[in-house]
C-alpha cells in the first residue's frame, strides 16, 4: 500500500540531493532585502529529503548543514545546527504520516516543523542576549510552507522524468 | 523467542537517540563558542567551505550589473562623466588644502610634542552579503587574512564609519555594523569637542549616545566624528548626526539618537582601514589585570611563604605580559 498521491518513482540519485542542498545554501546566501520575510531554503530542502528519504538524509546531514549556515552567517556556532537537527528529527519521525496527505495538508505539517525549527534558533538567539526580531519572523515559515508544493514538484522532477522515459 | 531483524533493516540508533546526541553536541558547541571562543579554527574551515557558494550567490548581481552597464545610454554616461569631473575638481581643491593643512598640523603637533600621527592604509573590499540572522547587524566582505585584514580594523565607506572587523577568515571577513547593540564607538561632537560613546540602536538602524549627562551640550544636527582616543578608530572619521534628544528630569542621562553618516545598511564597496598600532601606553584593563595578578601572587606569597621561591619564576613572564 502506498500513499495516495505518490506514483512509483525511480530511486533517488545522491547527486540530486547534494545539488539541491547546494542550491538551497546558494539561495540562502543571496543578499535578500529583509531576511525575516524569506523562507529558509536549506530548512525546506532538508525537510523535503528527510520526509522523502529518511534513510539517506537525517539528523547528521542536518547538523552539518546547520554548522555551515552558522559559520557562513557569523552567528553563534551551533544555533542552526540545533534547529536543523530538531527539524530533521521531526521530519524523519513524521515522514510516514505526512506522505499520506495531499499537498495542502503536507504544507501545513511543514509549516509547523519550520516554525518549531525557527523558534529554536530564535530561542538560542534571544538567550544569548540578542533582541527579539519582531513578529515578521513568522512570515518566513509561512512562505516556506507555501513553497512546499513547488519544492516537491521540483525536487521530484529528476526521479519522475527518468520514470517517464523508461515507460516509453 | 529471540528475534533480531536481518541486517537488511538495520537503521542505526533510534531517531530520538540521535536527536539527543546532536542536540547535546550543538548545545556544547554553543556554550563553547559563546563563553570560550575555542572553536574559531573550526569556524574558519567551515567559512572556507561555504565561500564558493557565497561567491556564487553574488554572481547574478554582477552579471545583472554588467548587462545593465552594457545597455546604459550615452546621455547617462555623459551626465555621469560631467558629475564625476566636477567632483574630481572639488576633491582636488580639497586635496591641495589637505596637504597644506596636514603639513601645518604636523608642525603644530611637533611644537606641542604630541607625537607623529600615522598615515592610514586602506584596503578596498566588496560586501559579499549580509548575515542571514536578521538582527546580527553583520556583513561579510571579500577580503580576509590572506589579503592582510586584521581583526579590529575599522571599516568605512565614502561617507563615514560603518563598523569594525570582528572576525577574519582566510578569504572573507566579518564586519560588525555600528547599529549592532553590542558595538560601541568613541565619538566627539565636532562643534564643541564633547566626548561620548555611541552604541548601536539595534532594529531602529540608529545610534544612541549612552551616558550623556542630561545637561550635556548636544543639539539636533550636531556632527559626530570618531575621537580616536581608543586607538582603534582613527580620529576624525564621520560617524553620525544627532537627530533626536530627549531630556527627562527623572533620568540623569539624556537620550540622544543619531543617524549614521555612512550607508550602514546599503552600499557595495567599503574600505578597511588598517590600524597600525602606534606605541601606546597599556590599556587600563591590562594594567588592572597586571595589578590583580601581582596582588594575587603577593597574597599567595603571604599565605604560603614556603612557596614564594616557586612562585617567583612563573611571575616574571606574567609581568612582562602586563607591561606589554
Amino acid at each position: 500500500m502506498l500513499p495516495a498521491n505518490s506514483a512509483i518513482l525511480m530511486p533517488v540519485r545522491l547527486s540530486t540531493i547534494v545539488a539541491s542542498f547546494a542550491l538551497a545554501l546558494f539561495l540562502n546566501f543571496l543578499p535578500w532585502r529583509d531576511l525575516r520575510l524569506m523562507p529558509d531554503f536549506v530548512a525546506l530542502a532538508l525537510c523535503f529529503w528527510c520526509i522523502r528519504q529518511p534513510r539517506l538524509v537525517g539528523l547528521g546531514v542536518g547538523w552539518m548543514l546547520g554548522l555551515l549556515t552558522d559559520a557562513g552567517n557569523g552567528v553563534l556556532l551551533g544555533q542552526h545546527a540545533l534547529a536543523y537537527s530538531l527539524l530533521a528529527f521531526l521530519s524523519v519521525w513524521l515522514s510516514r504520516r505526512i506522505l499520506w496527505f495531499g499537498a495542502g495538508l503536507q504544507a501545513l505539517h511543514v509549516f509547523v516543523i519550520l516554525l518549531i525549527a525557527q523558534g529554536v534558533a530564535l530561542l538560542v538567539r534571544v538567550a544569548s542576549g540578542n533582541a527579539f526580531p519582531g513578529w515578521p519572523i513568522i512570515v518566513g515559515p509561512i512562505f516556506g510552507a507555501l513553497l512546499w508544493p513547488l519544492v516537491t514538484w521540483l525536487l521530484l522532477l529528476p526521479q519522475r522524468r527518468a520514470q517517464r522515459e523508461q515507460a516509453i | 523467542m529471540d528475534y533480531t531483524p536481518p541486517p537488511f533493516f538495520k537503521r542505526g540508533p533510534a531517531p530520538l537517540v540521535r536527536l539527543f546526541f546532536f542536540a547535546t553536541l550543538s548545545l556544547a558547541l554553543l556554550v563553547i563558542d559563546a563563553r570560550f571562543r575555542y572553536v574559531e579554527g573550526l569556524r574558519s574551515w567551515l567559512a572556507l567551505a561555504a565561500y564558493p557558494l557565497q561567491r556564487a550567490a553574488l554572481l547574478p548581481f554582477e552579471v545583472g550589473e554588467r548587462v545593465a552597464g552594457y545597455f546604459s545610454t550615452q546621455a547617462r554616461l555623459v551626465a555621469e562623466n560631467e558629475r564625476l569631473r566636477a567632483k574630481a575638481l572639488e576633491y582636488s581643491q580639497d586635496a591641495q588644502r589637505f596637504q597644506a593643512a596636514q603639513a601645518e598640523a604636523a608642525e603644530l603637533r611637533r611644537i606641542i610634542n604630541a607625537g607623529e600621527r600615522l598615515d592610514l592604509k586602506a584596503i578596498p573590499a566588496e560586501v559579499l552579503y549580509a548575515s542571514r540572522d536578521p538582527y546580527a547587524h553583520k556583513i561579510f566582505i571579500d577580503r580576509g587574512a590572506v589579503q592582510g585584514i586584521r581583526p579590529g580594523s575599522p571599516v568605512t565607506d565614502e561617507a563615514g564609519v560603518i563598523g569594525q572587523v570582528t572576525r577574519v577568515h582566510p578569504l572573507v571577513s566579518e564586519v560588525t555594523l555600528l547599529t549592532n547593540p553590542d558595538q560601541a564607538v568613541p565619538v566627539q561632537v565636532v562643534r564643541n569637542g564633547l566626548r561620548a560613546i555611541a552604541f548601536g540602536g539595534g532594529a531602529s538602524g540608529m545610534l544612541e549616545l549612552r551616558f550623556t549627562a542630561a545637561n550635556a551640550e548636544v543639539q539636533n544636527g550636531d556632527q559626530l566624528v570618531t575621537s580616536g582616543i581608543d586607538g582603534t578608530y582613527p580620529s576624525g572619521l564621520p560617524v553620525a548626526t544627532v537627530v533626536h534628544i530627549e531630556r527627562d528630569a527623572d533620568h540623569s542621562f539624556a537620550r540622544v539618537l543619531c543617524r549614521p553618516a555612512a550607508g550602514v545598511d546599503r552600499g557595495r564597496y567599503v574600505l578597511v582601514v588598517a590600524n597600525e598600532s602606534a606605541a601606546r601606553p597599556p590599556r587600563p584593563e591590562e594594567i588592572q589585570a597586571g595589578k590583580d595578578r601581582r596582588e594575587k601572587s603577593r597574597r599567595a606569597k603571604k599565605a604560603a611563604p614556603v612557596d614564594a621561591a616557586k612562585e617567583k619564576e612563573p611571575e616574571a613572564p606574567k609581568e612582562s605580559d602586563a607591561a606589554r
